[in-house]
């Protein structure tokens, strides 16, 4: 299974047992992101939508003067978006060169967790969710799935064959 | 390394790509003397600052050059292994400047090979070398004035050192001027217009040494106080050689010299986002004095303000601009060297080599471009035997083409060579499984052309070693979609193939309109705006309609309207008749993009789209506003190949957009129009569908996630019409049934709307696999679906399993309605037969004539401008197929038809719209054919 290339730093030593995750919370369920592919945590304020645009992708947001794709997680696992008005909150990352925000429900605390305890995915998890996850972790009182942002960020646009 | 040198190699790397221009035009043109002086003058430049730099290797090279180019001069005739030979020595020459580039010293070698060669083609004709001067000098100024320059280049160095001598022995003035002529004389060396004056120059300082010093002290003393220090030193002098070098470029002409530095492309680059910035944070400013009703004194500054920047973001892109023709500068060479390889000739043409385009975007397009046009000399043109053969000129000609249009760049690169092979294209996109035969057969020529895009993708029937690798064209199209850019193929058979670039003029800034539609805003670039309407039912200017179609009277002309909440799919399908009209021109189009509001116009910084947005060809980039809301920019090349007015100039491609014309201006068809998962319409050739049925949900049945349905006794399997179409798990579903022989398949629909005969005018061709493209129905806009795309989803397994053990049999089919070969093909397919397709009678003649070997031939027997009968009855004439199966398809059949069938020995006539009967019918022809075999 494919880990994450970057390692904390600090302690190596440390380092080497444990990692960081930026959790995240989508439809009740826990997400965590490696914190070395998290650039920043912010609020999403306004969003031009982008008419013909995959579902996945909610829209464009003005980040600081940087255009920002913002990314549906929601959307990304399957799951229907219950927007509501309120706070939004988006996680700031990083791929080839671009900068994508992925919305999700609410942002969480940092866990450090030992990367040697994450469990493979169940088997029967829902095929659209195993791609997107790298594995799973046992907090005490719930699951913890550990995305893939690489495979998060990696859904098909070119729609034309050729 | 030293400035000196690296400035030398810089120049020298200029000139030299000059010099191979040049020599191509020469090459073509012998007689024309200005190329040659030209050369000329560059050559002994090179050389003359070699010498300085003590560089021999190259300063023999360029020497040897010079002596052969001097010959032609004096007459020798101009030949290709002559040129050949010179340029080899350019390349020798560069090889060299790379490893001083690399090494700072020019590398170990002899180049005895070359300078040989040179040395005996200009001693092949041993003329006049010294004959001529005298004469000629006396007779037509221009040859004087070489001439006399030849005299005293060649033996150079012993004319300038008398000269110095001269200089040093003579009683002159002061030492100041002494300095001045030291540094003249140098520039002497180089500078190859001025000899005349030179000549008077010597004379005059022979003869008198005062007052004549004088007279020419004034440039001497400028050059002088750049280094007053230059006396002896090599460098210094050298580094004088330079400045006249380039004043004697354009000092020929204008007596004002242009001044010129070298700028880090860097710093140009710092500047340009620095002045980005700048622009964005002036509309910042801008808008909040906007909001702010009142005035604290500060609009007025603020006004000033913006004028500067927007004047110091002028010239800052100015300072980004160069003419395209600086990336085609090499192509020259490259085609004749091509040519030369390849026992090919070949024209090159260029156009609009002026046109301007950001720096940043010339860099990015210059190998994509020298890629096509290998690939064009390579494989496009033909040799020429075969060209004579094809009944073209010996000579083939590739034309590149550069223009504004709308806010971008086109270029084109086009020759009329053998165009693409398109059946070649095909076999290998099946072979490397691309797409399957199913879809390739459903594709379009123009599509089959895009999968040359694809990595390593190549039909070459052998690797040359200039293309047939099959690496590059992906490439190419990644380096330009890089950028923004597109790039688009046509090709026709035995004329040509074109390749259009259309590229971003700068990636920077552009003023663009700010519109909203539906609350949503937009920014038009400006380029493309003519013009601004208002509209209204009431007013002069008034959107009216043709079969639903919007069109604005303007002026006595009709302009199609294309509502922008419409493309962006923002809103359903009212007609809107209030708003702006935004009159838009690209290229040879004008429409109108009606808009709900329009607000001012902005400089905007284009950002690129994210590569997960490029694919909507309807945006060009986005941009932050000076609120700070994102906007997208709409392309209007985009836009307009949305709407599909593009066709009409897409002399390529009209061929099938011609047929598909034709075949909408007479025939109507009968159309189940439904419902899908979203708002819009959908419809299918009643023809097709054999059975509607409305089945309660819960019988339907989930086998291994995919939903069938007991259906007479069989399962059917289900298909959703379209992916937000969710089949139902609860009430009544609607079901069309597709029936196949005993295969049947059920398409469900959210509802099904009407059946309605209407002209199918397939207006826009679609992208996706599950349409055949949208037509107007009743004046709506409805989805034609490809049923095709279905079938095999569902039905692969039988078919496949139906056709096991039985010889694959091959058939023609000829019917001039695209749409019917398009829906009849895969399911002939399915049954098991190898199908080819002509639309005309005398395609299918051709066809057949050619040696193309068929089972069974199925004509449409009303064929448009040719009877079917009439194609059978030439079949039965050429005793080749006298006694091939022909079945007729027919929309009705009366008895005069069937006694003619008969007549010809048509095995069958069967109604067009009964697929059932014809495949039943084709069954009992292979029972009849395989009991004769």
């Amino acid at each position: 299974m494919k880990l994450i290339d970057s390692i904390p730093y600090g302690n190596p030593k440390a380092a080497s047992k444990q990692m960081e995750f930026v959790t995240v919370m989508v439809a009740g369920q826990l997400l965590g992101l490696p914190i070395s592919r998290v650039h920043d945590v912010f609020v999403v304020s306004e969003m031009t939508t982008v008419p013909l645009a995959p579902g996945e992708i909610a829209g464009l947001l003005n980040l600081r003067g940087r255009v920002v794709t913002a990314v549906s997680l929601r959307r990304r696992l399957g799951l229907g978006d219950t927007y509501e008005g309120g706070r939004r909150m988006a996680v700031g990352l990083e791929n080839q060169g671009e900068a994508y925000g992925l919305l999700v429900d609410e942002v969480g605390e940092v866990l450090k967790l030992n990367p040697d305890e994450m469990q493979p995915n169940p088997v029967h998890m829902d095929r659209g969710w195993v791609g997107l996850s790298q594995g799973v972790h046992q907090l005490r009182d719930q699951l913890l799935i550990v995305l893939d942002v690489d495979a998060v960020l990696a859904f098909e646009t070119e729609r034309e064959a050729a | 390394m030293d400035d000196l040198l690296l400035e030398f190699l810089t120049e020298t790397n200029e000139h030299l790509e000059t010099v191979d221009v040049e020599m191509v035009r020469f090459e073509q043109d012998p007689n024309n003397e200005a190329i040659l002086s030209n050369i000329f003058r560059l050559v002994h430049t090179i050389k003359g600052t070699c010498g300085f730099l003590g560089l021999p290797r190259l300063e023999a090279l360029a020497h040897a050059a010079e002596t052969l180019m001097g010959k032609f001069r004096d007459g020798m005739p101009v030949t290709t292994p002559s040129v050949s030979l010179i340029l080899s020595t350019l390349d020798r020459i560069k090889e060299i400047l790379g490893e001083l580039e690399r090494q700072g010293a020019e590398p170990e070698g002899s180049d005895s090979d070359l300078i040989e060669m040179l040395d005996k083609m200009a001693s092949q004709e041993p003329t006049a070398q010294e004959v001529a001067p005298a004469p000629k000098t006396s007779q037509t100024s221009g040859a004087a004035v070489y001439q006399v320059l030849e005299r005293e280049l060649k033996p150079g160095e012993v004319s300038l050192d008398e000269l110095e001598r001269a200089f040093r022995e003579a009683p002159g003035p002061e030492k100041a001027t002494t300095a001045g002529t030291l540094a003249y004389q140098v520039l002497e060396r180089s500078l190859k217009p001025g000899e005349v004056s030179l000549d008077e120059l010597e004379r005059a300082f022979r003869e008198a040494p005062g007052p004549a010093a004088l007279v020419i002290e004034k440039p001497m003393a400028k050059a002088s106080n750049e280094k007053p220090t230059a006396l002896a030193a090599v460098p210094a002098v050298s580094k004088k050689n330079m400045d006249p070098a380039e004043a004697g470029e354009s000092g020929e002409a204008i007596p004002g010299k242009v001044q010129t530095i070298r700028v880090n492309v860097d710093t140009l680059e710092h500047l340009m986002t620095m002045v980005s910035e700048l622009v964005l944070t002036r509309n910042q400013l801008l808008e909040i004095a906007r909001r702010s009703s009142e005035d604290h004194g500060y609009k007025v500054p603020l006004q000033r303000l913006s004028q500067v920047t927007a004047e110091l973001q002028d010239g800052v892109m100015k300072t980004r601009m160069q003419p395209i023709g600086n990336a085609w500068q090499k192509l020259p060479r490259v085609v004749r060297d091509l040519s030369n390889e390849l026992s090919k000739k070949i024209d090159l043409v260029m156009q609009g080599a002026d046109t301007e385009l950001d720096r940043q975007v010339l860099e990015v397009i210059k190998d994509p471009l020298t890629h096509m046009v290998r690939n064009s000399a390579d494989h496009g043109v033909e040799s020429p035997a075969e060209r004579k053969a094809a009944g073209k000129p010996e000579k083939g000609t590739i034309r590149l083409n550069a223009y504004h249009e709308g806010g971008s760049i086109t270029i084109e690169i086009a020759d009329d060579g053998k165009g693409l092979n398109f059946a070649a294209i095909r076999k290998k996109a099946a072979e490397r499984g691309i797409a399957s035969d199913a879809e390739l057969e459903r594709m379009s020529d123009a599509q089959v052309a895009k999968f040359i895009f694809h990595p390593g993708f190549s039909t070459a029937a052998k690797v040359t070693s200039v293309s047939g690798r099959g690496v590059g064209m992906d490439v190419v199209k990644t380096n330009i979609e890089l950028i923004g850019g597109t790039v688009d193929i046509r090709s026709e058979q035995g004329r040509g193939t074109t390749f259009t670039i259309k590229i971003p003029l700068t990636l920077a800034i552009v003023a663009a309109l700010i519109v909203s539609s539906k609350d949503q805003r937009f920014a038009i670039p400006q380029i493309a705006v003519s013009e601004l309407v208002r509209v209204s039912p009431t007013s002069e200017h008034s959107i009216e309609r043709i079969n639903g179609t919007p069109i604005l009277r303007l002026r006595d002309r009709l302009l199609p309207i294309v509502p922008l909440s419409k493309v962006m799919g923002l809103s359903g399908n009212e007609d809107v008749n209030h708003g702006f009209v935004v009159v838009t021109q690209v290229a040879h189009q004008r429409f109108g993009i009606l808009v709900d509001g329009v607000f001012h116009t902005e400089e905007i910084v284009v950002k690129p789209m994210s590569s997960k947005l490029r694919h909507i060809q309807l945006f060009s980039g986005n941009t932050i506003l000076g609120d700070g809301a994102v906007v997208l920019i709409i392309d209007p090349n985009g836009l307009a190949r949305m709407v599909g007015s593009d066709a009409d100039r897409n002399e390529f491609q009209s061929d099938a957009n011609l047929e598909q014309a034709a075949v909408a201006a007479d025939e109507l068809t009968s159309l189940l129009v439904f419902r899908g998962g979203s708002e819009s319409l959908k419809a299918v050739p009643l023809s097709l569908v054999t059975r509607l049925e409305e089945i309660e949900a819960s019988t339907i049945e989930w086998s291994s996630g995919r939903p069938v349905v007991q259906y007479r006794g069989r399962l059917m399997p289900l298909v959703s019409c379209d992916e937000e179409l969710a089949i139902k798990r609860e009430g009544m579903q609607s079901l069309l049934v597709f029936s196949d022989g005993d295969v049947s398949m059920g398409l469900a629909v959210a509802e099904i709307v009407d059946i309605v005969e209407d002209k199918l005018d397939i207006e826009l061709l679609a992208e996706r696999s599950d349409l055949v493209g949208s037509a107007v129905v009743r004046g709506r806009t409805t989805e034609i679906v490809n049923v095709a795309h279905y079938l095999p989803m569902v039905l692969e397994t039988w078919s496949r399993k139906e056709r096991k053990g039985r010889p694959e049999r091959s058939l023609l089919l000829v019917d001039s309605s695209t749409f019917f070969r398009d829906m009849l093909v895969p399911v002939l397919k399915a049954s098991g037969y190898r199908v080819q397709t002509a639309s005309t009678a005398q395609e299918a003649v051709r066809l057949l004539s050619s040696g193309l070997h068929v089972d069974v031939v199925v004509t449409d027997l009303e064929l448009s401008g040719h009877s079917g009968f009439a194609l059978v009855a030439s079949l039965r004439a050429d005793p080749h197929h006298t006694t091939i199966p022909v079945i007729g398809l027919t929309v009705r059949s009366d008895p005069q038809q069937i006694a003619l069938a008969r007549k010809l020995h048509i095995s069958e006539i069967v109604s067009k719209i009964d697929r059932r009967g014809l495949l039943s019918a084709l069954a009992e022809l292979n029972e009849t054919l395989e009991e004769a075999a």
